[in-house]
């Protein structure tokens, strides 16, 4: 490990840490340009002038954007997600549990989305342009193409009306069983994972075929290598870069893209939460879920980059 | 007698092309080709690209390249027909009982693997040999063609390792699961001369002290003739002669191997220098990247009209770095380029129009030279209404002229690029600088990509339109060949400075300097024991110092 690599990597850092407070601004920026005013939606339609003001003096309403900005920056650095207008409850401790709700479905339905993809991706390859390759992608292009709402009403419709086997709404609560638990989330995974099959399987295919074109294939070939250690062996190796980007950024969808399908099945997730809030115009609950999924996208962006410039051996091993 | 390993009788490989829109066509790309190889004998295969000797080469794999097959004849290795195998059968074979050495052993080796790893990988595959034993085995392959440090350069990675090195691990790569025989496809061409007879006298030595017997597979005879007992030369996909290497290039039967064989003898007359050169190079200094790497170092030469300059080097060292600079495309840090007795401005973007007319390039590869989209009518045309306003009925006239000065007939106006050959794309290449009317004419490896005799008639037109047109050529190359036909003045080049300058009859006489001797004596020369001889030769200098 040298220096051009550890120079690279914290350059990817550093520009993840700058997107965010950019992001950070626009998030600002941009629930401030919502209309409506804050304390009249709190106070309703029969407050007094006198008492909206006191309110606005309150909460600093009154200050200048600049000011509020850094207010709630430095509260977030601090840990303090601010307060929920319409509960008034704590930000950071209504986020906690949903949060870790949102992980856990995105985590069950990456476990499962990500090795199936890359798998049917290898076995597209290996049987590339035959009935077994043109099943794959049929299969996983018609699971793209179709909206998740379709798909998760689609599952309730078989799964939960037409044989009840599974649970339409996914209700979670701490202290639930695991099984229980993953009952429960056994449709909304399965529609997350359709939803993102097929992008990282077509990619992982595509990369693969890529490096498939290259001289060191035919090497393998006339080693007498089977078709499959060629493409575990030599392919993929090389394949990895473009395949880790492609897996990392529909693992940043499952996370922030659960928001239709945890309303689907009313699971108490960040989703869900969110978009309540959002009818609410509960702003500091808005700002702080905008917030927390644009730091997981981020994060997993800057991750895919790093593992990228790892899987170079010029990188890794400079001459 | 002599056990035979290789006997392939009748060979004839298809190729099955599917364009869009209509039927699939069948194309015969080998036909009716015998050969017998002993144990441990060496064939070359020799003959242009398109000649089929790659695929004849790869068919005692039975592998086939872009969705050729072998549909006729037997291929029978130690005694088996190899197409009668089936799948498993032939697997078994490759990488057992043959091997194969790649043009591109940069390409060829997986950059993510160590090459201990992928040296060992046929052994392991086929359980030639434990991972210990392999790896002893690929130790002393590495000490045999002299790679330095054996012990640990298979903890490398491809990167890590020259090209010519790359070449002999692939090498040891072929011999380690100790195979019957060994096909070599064009092993030295990506080299630098200076690096290919190192690597071809290690090829040589290990197929020597190995006693595998070998498929050479190349274009250049003078190449061949080093390694190989016998010869085949191979055109159109039919076999044209075989014969003992000394009969194939003493005694050539056929007229196309006497073409082969004579393929270098154009002769030019040196020009004498005039008073008044048309470019003058003064003290260029130039380097990339925001100055740090340093490519060229105080250049200086000169270029007089209707003549022409050769720059000759290896790959680095510069001599297309100097073609950017007279250009423009790199301006140079310091030194001035002089044009016609003025100076040019360091930057492309500050030239007249009028200088750029005046100053044209020819380009290694003809294909990517030229839109693809474009007639030749176009392609030739644009110069002629970008510089000279030309248009309609007129350029056309002046189109045909220039396609019949290239000797390529008026036919060829509406063809698109695709439809030529290499040789006829540079020519039109060629057509299109000359349509500026300029005074000089940098050809950048402009008969590199081409085979030897369409080399050699591209060379001869260029003499030609010299002599007709009086422009001045700055001709950049890595073939000695080459420059002792066109040259009239020579500039060796060496890691970013010119080593040896001076009219072509002086540079090419003793003494020389060290480097232009070992670039001048690593040519291969037609002649056999032309490699010992020249290695042996340079040990003695390498004893005398």
């Amino acid at each position: 490990m040298s220096s051009p690599i550890v120079k690279l990597i914290a350059q990817r850092v550093a520009l993840g840490i700058l997107l965010l407070l950019a992001v950070s601004v626009l998030i600002f920026v941009g629930t401030n340009l919502l209309p409506g005013d804050v304390a009249q939606s709190i106070l309703g339609q029969a407050a007094t002038p006198v008492a909206l003001e006191n309110l606005r003096k309150e909460m600093g309403l009154n200050d200048p954007a600049y000011v509020r900005y850094f207010h709630w920056l430095f509260g977030i650095l601090q840990g303090d997600l601010g307060t929920a207008l319409t509960s008034r409850l704590d930000v950071a401790t209504s986020i906690k549990e949903r949060l870790w709700n949102t992980l856990f479905l995105a985590f069950w339905a990456a476990i499962i989305s990500v090795p199936l993809a890359i798998i049917l991706g290898l076995l597209a390859v290996r049987y590339r342009n035959g009935p077994i390759d043109k099943l794959i992608s049929g299969f996983a292009l018609a699971s793209t193409s179709l909206p998740e709402f379709f798909i998760g009403y689609l599952l309730v419709f078989i799964f939960a009306v037409t044989f009840p086997i599974l649970p339409g709404i996914s209700t979670v609560h701490e202290g639930m069983p695991f099984l229980e638990k993953m009952k429960a989330i056994a449709l909304p995974c399965t529609a997350l994972t359709l939803g993102v099959l097929a992008h990282m399987m077509r990619m992982t295919r595509a990369a693969i075929l890529n490096v498939m074109q290259s001289a060191y294939i035919e090497t393998a070939e006339l080693k007498g290598l089977s078709a499959f250690e060629i493409i575990r062996k030599h392919a993929f190796p090389n394949a990895i870069a473009p395949i880790i980007n492609v897996v990392t950024i529909n693992l940043a969808f499952l996370v922030v893209g659960v928001v239709v399908v945890e309303v689907i099945f009313v699971y108490p997730g960040m989703g869900q939460y969110l978009v309540d809030h959002v009818a609410k115009r509960d702003v500091p609950v808005v700002q702080a879920v905008g917030l927390i999924f644009a730091a997981v996208y981020i994060f997993l962006n800057v991750v895919a980059d790093v593992a990228s410039i790892l899987a170079n051996p010029r990188l890794r091993h400079p001459k | 007698m002599a056990e035979t390993l290789l006997d392939i009788k009748n060979l004839r490989i298809e190729a099955t092309t599917y364009t869009p829109g209509e039927k699939p066509r069948t194309i015969t790309i080998v036909d009716d080709v015998s050969l017998t190889l002993e144990k441990g004998k060496v064939l070359g295969l020799i003959g242009e690209s398109g000649a089929g000797k790659s695929t004849v080469g790869l068919s005692p794999m039975c592998y086939g390249r872009g969705g050729v097959s072998i549909t006729g004849g037997e291929v029978i290795l130690n005694g088996r027909d190899i197409l009668k195998q089936g799948k498993n059968g032939i697997r078994k074979l490759r990488g057992h009982e043959v091997c194969y050495v790649a043009q591109s052993a940069a390409a060829a080796f997986n950059p993510v693997q160590r090459l201990m790893d992928q040296v060992v990988e046929a052994c392991l595959t086929h359980g030639v040999a434990n991972r210990v034993e392999a790896e002893r085995r690929a130790v002393s392959l590495f000490t045999k063609l002299s790679l330095p440090d054996p012990d640990n350069i298979g903890k490398r990675y491809p990167h890590q390792v020259s090209g010519g090195q790359l070449q002999r691990v692939m090498t040891a790569m072929a011999l380690c699961p100790e195979p019957d025989l060994i096909i070599f496809d064009e092993p030295t061409t990506a080299l630098d001369v200076t690096t290919q007879i190192d690597v071809l006298a290690a090829i040589k030595e290990a197929i020597h002290a190995t006693g595998v017997a070998a498929l050479y597979i190349t274009h250049d005879l003078a190449v061949v003739a080093q390694v190989a007992d016998d010869i085949m030369v191979l055109r159109h996909g039919k076999m044209v002669e075989k014969g003992t290497t000394q009969q194939i290039i003493k005694e050539p039967r056929e007229s196309y191997t006497q073409a082969l064989v004579s393929v270098h003898h154009i002769e030019h007359q040196e020009k004498q220098p005039t008073p008044k050169p048309i470019l003058s190079v003064k003290n260029v200094t130039a380097a990339y990247g925001n100055g740090i790497v340093k490519v060229l170092k105080n250049v200086s030469v000169d270029i007089h009209p209707g003549q022409t300059l050769a720059v000759v080097g290896e790959s680095g060292s510069g001599k297309s770095t100097l073609a950017r600079a007279i250009t423009g495309l790199l301006p140079p840090q310091q030194g001035e380029v002089i044009f016609d007795g003025r100076k040019l401005s360091n930057k492309l973007a500050d030239r007249t129009k009028e200088d750029l007319r005046q100053l044209q390039m020819i380009y290694q590869m003809a294909d990517v030279a030229m839109n693809p989209r474009h007639t030749v009518g176009t392609i030739i045309g644009r110069p002629l209404t970008f510089y000279f306003g030309l248009r309609g009925a007129e350029r056309d006239r002046r189109v045909k002229e220039l396609l019949e000065e290239i000797e390529m007939g008026t036919g060829f106006i509406d063809r698109y690029p695709a439809e030529l050959s290499g040789g006829q794309k540079q020519r039109v290449c060629i057509a299109r600088a000359l349509a500026a009317k300029p005074k000089l004419i940098i050809c950048d490896e402009v008969t590199s990509a081409l085979d030897p005799l369409v080399a050699n008639g591209i060379l001869k037109l260029l003499l030609n339109l010299q002599e007709i047109e009086q422009v001045a050529y700055l001709f950049i190359t890595h073939d000695i060949a080459t420059v002792k036909s066109i040259a009239d003045s020579i500039a060796v080049m060496y890691r970013g400075e010119v080593a040896r300058y001076g009219a072509k009859s002086q540079v090419l006489t003793p003494q020389f300097d060290d480097y232009t001797d070992l670039l001048l004596s690593s040519v291969p020369a037609l002649e056999l024991g032309w490699l010992e001889k020249a290695i042996a030769g340079r040990k003695m200098a390498g004893a005398g110092n």
